[in-house]
């Protein structure tokens, strides 16, 4: 295939996408659970992307994503509730003690960088140290988080265990779709740069990249940190997603999820990833949801079915991916047109293979 | 000398109660090939890694193109441990991690070959450029610099077309055979644009005329590149064609240097390398 | 003065608890160089195990207990053949989301089978029984932890020390591909320590639940991620210094729980403590240093 035909192609695809996007916005379907899943895909999506430039360019185990949400989407709440409805939202704390509120884009963007922030502050102890303590360090940094926003003392800002609500939510649901687009696209240059390289040669072998002159402490900072950087502004997008956001829903088990995105994706790939949330999502939210109810077949009572199956079953179609198709969806690879008019060529590698046996045969 | 563009001063690298160098100097002068010589486990690759950053040397000093990289004595539980000599001679400490020894011109390969494995040969010498950017995360990201970029790549396959990896610039790294990889090495070592290259042994599990390929190109490198190397190698026709002086070690402690002839006729060193007669 | 005895009482039996999972973190991380994240939800899982065993009429519950903690080994010894046995020559990377997956689906599995409910721990007669010592009354439970406590970590001790399975355990923890070599049977060494592990869970897991009496499906993750980070604390790989480093956990977050102003903060205590560890002593407090040969 050419390259201006590539590109001809991909531009038609995203204006496809795109009218099918604005077709949904301005139909009943706009509040049906197809939309509903299009944007929490659309936000998993840049969360996971986020994740896998972490674990999967640079190497670093990190399972901290959930709380670089959480900060995320509570520096959006706090910064955005009209001061009006402060009084009510903060109704134990007397209002609280912010009682400003800035424009949408600002404290999207303010919320990505208190949480590159704190992810600079966890990393300087803990980047230096093996990737096994960054996991846990992470993942403990998340808890920590979540303690303390809960905490009673500095409730007149957070609003203690209560929920934050009232701040300003998007109305297109084009809206998540164009943020995430935006810092994916971000990241996926930076991917591409020297400095992307970088981080895959720590990736490949922190020796020797140290040794050809690659300074690990700081790139490893700078993947860590704008990797939290994204992880904030997905947490922002999903604040406004759900209209309210309470720090017990941040817990370790979002981070997982997000991994499993990640993995079911392929660890290494960006168009991976965001495909994986979108059908982790789907599957999630909606396809699977039938598992939850009791089902009649024929008259006969399904066994099994009821609440919670859904997830067993989940989780089961998850460990078989972890266990039997390591490389995810895409593996390391992404997107390309090449490989689709492989695949439609020949599909399932048949030709391929056949070819090879062939060769086999002369051979002997 | 002012002429040296390596000099080791008495650098030992004790670890635990094993001394892997002991008391070692040597000097390197610019233009030169050196090579270090020694029975399997004498500690050349240590001596290597201590030079280079990867290992903190115990005891000991290494002055690099006039500036002292590295400068150790023994401290804290060491200073009991220490079985090396000249504990006394040092008394400032001074620590350099590998890749700020890389960006002040010392590049080298290692020894069981470490290739970015899954990334392209021309992105494991794009890497080794990485660290001369003068883009920032920014201007790097948003293609601001992409000239620079431009001027990278084009630096890159030049270098891989001195190793005869032109070819194969978008190969995975580790599916090259052997002697690409080592060869890939010595690229990507090149494209840190060092003014002195290390080198553990190039030539291990190469055939014969492979050697001699490898000779010539080493030869050819250090006049294009005006480069001085320090080579660690067992292929002795290698070492003794190519070496302007020779280092010999044997358990971590020098035991001979010369130039090859004087090697090759030194009784310690043929000792070293065949063991002495009990009888004797 | 009572209150401080009441406190440092509780916080040794909770340390205690700790230090029992902590072990099958430190052990399995010192041979595998995984951290099985899987592991705090086995505890919980035990928990519903004797809820459920105990709920059989007729049951003695001594018959129960023996069949709970037969069953946690049984599901250790599952989890690490159907799980991580196949991700021997696996990237680590792998392992350790394979073990979130199981943690994930262990999880799940509790919600659905028990429709996600905390659930009331059967009172174990005999421990459950109140006594009075030092002027506090308290359960008796918090007296035999730690004694069992330190009777099974002696046991484990000796165990490694003194027999051939020790042996080979600590061997396969100094190299693990040499000790294959050497002929060391690596599964079943594997095995074995999935096993220990997963009984000194069951045994904590009855210890912890007599003492809050409730089980819950997600309540296996917090004690979980604490006791790992006794064994960091301690300086993962060592079974003393898992044990240290559990009281020491289990005693402080006591005593921060008894001043209201912070008592919120006693889980992110632990972390903090754990970022401070990593900070001063990265190999924790009797750790060995690990280096990659270049």
């Amino acid at each position: 295939m050419k390259k201006r035909t590539k590109i001809l192609a991909s531009l038609i695809l995203a204006a496809a996408f795109l009218t099918v996007l604005i077709l949904i916005d301005n139909s009943p379907l706009k509040s049906s659970m197809l939309s509903t899943c299009l944007q929490k895909g659309a936000i998993y999506a840049l969360v996971a992307v986020s994740m896998n430039l972490l674990n999967g360019f640079t190497g670093l185990f990190s399972l901290g994503q959930a709380g670089f949400m959480l900060i995320g989407a509570y520096t959006y709440g706090i910064l955005t509730i009209p001061v009006a409805a402060r009084a009510s939202v903060y109704q134990y704390f007397e209002g609280g003690i912010v009682q400003f509120a800035i424009p949408v884009i600002p404290a999207i963007i303010i919320a990505g960088v208190l949480a590159a922030c704190f992810a600079a502050l966890i990393g300087l102890p803990v980047l230096k140290l093996k990737s096994d303590y960054l996991a846990i360090a992470t993942l403990g940094f998340a808890e920590i988080l979540r303690a303390l926003i809960q905490w009673q003392q500095i409730a007149p800002l957070t609003n203690g265990s209560n929920m934050l609500r009232a701040f300003p939510t998007y109305n297109s649901i084009l809206f998540p779709f164009i943020i995430s687009a935006i810092c994916i696209a971000m990241i996926v240059l930076l991917i591409r740069s020297s400095y992307g390289r970088a981080f895959k040669a720590i990736r490949e072998d922190e020796i020797a990249a140290e040794a050809m002159g690659v300074n690990l402490f700081k790139h490893k900072m700078m993947s860590f940190v704008i990797s939290s950087f994204f992880a904030g502004v997905g947490g922002a997008l999903l604040a406004m997603f759900q209209a309210s956001v309470q720090a017990k829903g941040f817990t370790s088990a979002m981070t997982y999820e997000i991994l499993l995105i990640v993995v079911i994706g392929g660890i290494g790939s960006i168009t991976g990833s965001i495909i994986a949330s979108f059908l982790f999502v789907c599957c999630m939210e909606w396809w699977l949801r039938f598992l939850d109810q009791v089902q009649y077949l024929g008259g006969v009572k399904l066994p099994l079915m009821r609440t919670g199956f859904r997830m067993v079953v989940f989780s089961v179609i998850i460990m078989i991916i972890v266990l039997f198709w390591r490389k995810g969806i895409m593996g390391n690879k992404e997107f390309s047109w090449d490989a689709i008019g492989k695949f439609f060529r020949d599909p399932f590698g048949l030709v391929s293979r056949k070819n090879k046996k062939g060769e086999g045969i002369t051979n002997e | 000398m002012n002429d040296a563009v390596l000099s080791i001063e008495n650098i030992t690298v004790q670890f635990g109660g094993v001394v892997a160098v002991n008391n070692l100097s040597m000097k390197v002068r610019k233009g030169e090939i050196v090579s270090l010589i020694g029975p399997n486990g004498a500690g050349k690759t240590t001596a290597f890694n201590a030079i280079t950053g990867v290992y903190q040397a115990t005891n000991g000093r290494v002055v690099f193109n006039g500036d002292v990289i590295l400068e150790s004595h023994p401290t804290g539980k060491m200073k009991k441990l220490y079985a090396g000599e000249n504990a006394d001679l040092y008394h400032k400490i001074k620590k350099n991690t590998p890749d700020k020894i890389a960006k002040m011109g010392m590049g080298r390969t290692f020894q069981n070959i470490r290739l970015f494995k899954e990334l392209s040969v021309l992105d494991n010498v794009l890497i080794a450029m990485h660290m001369r950017l003068r883009g920032n995360l920014f201007t790097d990201t948003f293609m601001i610099n992409y000239k620079e970029e431009q001027k990278m790549r084009e630096d890159a396959l030049a270098l891989l077309k001195i190793v005869d990896l032109y070819d194969q610039q978008n190969e995975i790294a580790s599916s090259l055979p052997y002697g690409k990889q080592r060869h890939l090495e010595i690229a990507r070592a090149l494209a840190t644009n060092p003014s002195l290259l290390l080198l553990d042994e190039p030539a291990a599990g190469m055939n014969p005329q492979e050697t001699e390929e490898l000779t010539a190109l080493i030869r050819k490198i250090r006049d294009d590149f005006d480069l001085t190397v320090l080579l660690i190698e067992h292929h002795m026709n290698l070492v003794m064609d190519i070496s302007d002086w020779i280092y010999v070690i044997d358990f971590g402690k020098l035991i001979a240097s010369g130039n090859p002839e004087e090697i090759q006729n030194n009784q310690r060193v043929i000792d070293a390398y065949l063991g002495v007669a009990e009888d004797e | 003065m009572n209150n401080y005895v009441q406190l440092l009482l509780s916080g040794i039996a909770v340390g205690s608890l700790y230090a029992l999972i902590a072990i099958g973190y430190t052990m399995v991380y010192g041979i595998l160089r995984l951290i099985n994240f899987a592991h705090g939800d086995m505890f919980m899982i035990s928990g519903f195990f004797l809820i459920y065993i105990a709920a059989v009429p007729h049951m003695p519950i001594w018959l129960a207990l023996i069949i709970t903690i037969l069953l946690t080994v049984l599901l250790g010894f599952m989890i690490e053949r159907c799980a991580y046995k196949p991700l021997r020559s696996a990237p680590r990377m792998s392992v350790m989301i394979s073990a979130i997956g199981v943690s994930y689906l262990l999880q799940n599995f509790a919600t659905y089978f028990t429709g996600g409910l905390a659930q009331a721990y059967p009172p174990i007669p005999w421990i459950s029984n109140e006594i009075e010592i030092f002027g506090v009354t308290t359960k008796l439970i918090t007296i035999v932890t730690p004694i069992l406590t330190i009777v099974l970590v002696l046991a484990l001790v000796a165990l490694i020390k003194f027999t051939k399975i020790g042996m080979a355990m600590r061997a396969v923890s100094k190299d693990f591909e040499t000790s294959q070599l050497m002929g060391i049977k690596i599964n079943s060494v594997i095995s074995m320590t999935f096993i220990i592990g997963s009984f000194l869970a069951a045994i904590g897991s009855i210890m912890y639940f007599s003492y809050y009496e409730q089980v819950s499906p997600t309540i296996g993750a917090m004690p979980g991620l604490k006791s790992f980070v006794a064994a960091v604390f301690g300086g993962i790989g060592s079974i003393p210094g898992a044990v240290i480093g559990a009281y020491i956990i289990g005693i402080c977050e006591n005593l921060i729980k008894s001043y209201p102003a912070i008592a919120d903060l006693s889980n992110a205590f632990t972390f903090i403590l754990l970022i401070v560890i990593l900070i001063c002593k990265p190999n924790g407090l009797f750790g060995e240093k690990l280096s990659e040969k270049v």
